[in-house]
């Protein structure tokens, strides 16, 4: 929960300007970009993913960064990551 | 990869102690706290500690959203749960806390119906598939999580769900940090600020602490290097007589927080005049409910709460780990009663909990020796 997982932004949802595809270790989620609204993230961005909802804009190398810290908890990030997997928000 | 080697260096790593090092006053102690748990992980996952001189002593803070919900809470969400027809969610994390009647795992498996999400907006879907149900969304957290709760509540409201509501614990950080400032059992000389929270919330909310206190505050990444890094910020401003909020983690963390995000929140949500904190006992002005104008979304008034306030097990010391008196294995029932499988206290829960954190990388400090080769 508390974890920010980075992610790749894909796309937009056309009917759904809040909600965008991003790419989280190789795996396409939809997840909500609406707090980001004051200077939303373009396409092959990267965002901290928290709960589902991008929370920052970060580039690419903190991306890789934040991603190596969350495989080196292991087990939690495991979880975190599957229950990423199985969220159906939109 | 380049960025993650620069910041795992070891190279780098010894330079900064040796700065570190430099910079302390002879016969002085120093004592930072972590605020957050993220933090108190790296810090045991690295060693941290072993490459800091002996006067600087870390201190693991409260900064886990899941280490200080109560037990009554935990109580009155398992009560919530079994009211009829309702479905309650919860992030995964909270599935293990023990409440006085066991966890929301026990109660699942007793029958209840308590489901994991990973997201608020999950439990919107339940709600919408299950339009005969009443769905509550267990929210904890701290400001890093209570934005998607309003974003999620500000979205029921638009799409006027009925079956939706919220069982509202989320608690703000700054007052926890106000209260052990004023609590007498410690004295602290500076802060590693929350990345995540900050995130949300901004620099700007620490101020009091250097201004009112005197303490130095610096907001810290998650990587080993910022963390070292973080403390030599505050001990060069220690070393200089300063006492200022400065930003290490700017890359992530806006000076100003997320606008957007902060709206959500004072929308949907307004400051409770107390709360009760594991450990911390209760501190005002320092948790969120739902504002009246979003009641209908607000699980405290649509279903009746015991509200019974339960005592922490005796043996637990989780109070005092989580104010940083005790290090985690001066806790009585520490590694033995207590371990991540068969939690007492909620410090053992979350991975990022101190007593977790220490538990699964084992770590012997210099202290611990000592201590052992004393005794």
């Amino acid at each position: 929960m508390c974890l920010g997982i980075p992610g790749e932004v894909i796309e937009f949802l056309p009917d759904q300007p809040d909600l965008a595809r991003v790419n989280v270790s190789g795996v396409r989620r939809v997840i909500n970009i609406g707090l980001l609204s004051d200077d939303p993230p373009k396409p092959g961005e990267w965002v901290l993913i928290h709960v589902g909802f991008a929370l920052s804009k970060i580039d690419e190398d903190e991306a890789a960064a934040a991603l190596e810290f969350l495989e080196g908890i292991g087990q939690a990030y495991e979880e975190e990551l599957r229950a990423l997997q199985e969220s159906m928000i939109e | 990869m380049r960025f993650v080697d620069e910041f795992r260096d070891a190279d780098k790593a010894h330079a900064l102690a040796a700065r570190i090092a430099d910079l302390c006053e002879p016969g002085r102690q120093y004592k930072l706290m972590e605020v957050c748990g993220g933090h108190t992980h790296t810090i045991y996952k690295h060693g941290l500690e072993d490459y800091l001189p002996e006067q600087i002593t870390l201190v693991h803070g409260p900064g886990c959203p899941v280490c200080v919900i109560p037990m009554g809470r935990v109580d009155d969400a398992m009560a919530l749960a079994a009211e009829p027809d309702v479905i309650m969610t919860s992030f995964g994390d909270m599935m293990r806390v023990p409440g006085s009647n066991g966890s929301f795992f026990d109660a699942k498996a007793r029958g209840t119906d308590i489901r994991m999400v990973y997201s608020p907006l999950d439990s919107l879907k339940i709600a919408r598939q299950n339009p005969d149900k009443r769905v509550v969304f267990m929210a904890i957290g701290f400001e890093t999580t209570a934005p998607s709760t309003a974003m999620t509540v500000l979205r029921a409201a638009n799409e006027g769900l009925k079956n939706f509501s919220i069982f509202c614990n989320h608690v703000t950080i700054v007052p926890a940090i106000k209260a052990i400032l004023d609590s007498p059992d410690l004295r602290l000389d500076g802060f590693l600020g929350p990345g995540h929270v900050s995130t949300v919330i901004g620099c700007r909310p620490y101020e009091f602490i250097a201004r009112d206190y005197g303490k130095p505050v610096v907001v810290a990444g998650f990587e080993p290097l910022d963390i070292l890094q973080s403390i030599y910020m505050l001990m060069l401003q220690l070393a200089n007589g300063q006492s200022t909020v400065e930003n290490q983690y700017s890359r992530v963390v806006p000076w100003h927080g997320n606008v957007v995000a902060l709206r959500a929140i004072g929308q949907t949500m307004e400051l409770r005049p107390y709360f009760e904190w594991r450990g911390l006992g209760f501190i005002s002005h320092s948790a969120l409910k739902v504002r009246e104008q979003y009641a209908s979304f607000d699980a405290e008034l649509l279903f009746s709460v015991p509200g019974v306030r339960v005592a922490d097990p005796k043996a637990c010391q989780c109070g005092e780990v989580l104010k940083g008196v005790l290090k985690p294995w001066e806790c009585k029932v520490f590694g033995t009663a207590c371990t991540p499988e068969t939690p007492i206290g909620t410090c053992m829960v979350s991975p990022e909990g101190a007593c977790a954190a220490y538990y699964n990388y084992g770590r012997l400090t210099r202290q611990r020796v000592k201590e052992a080769t004393r005794s």
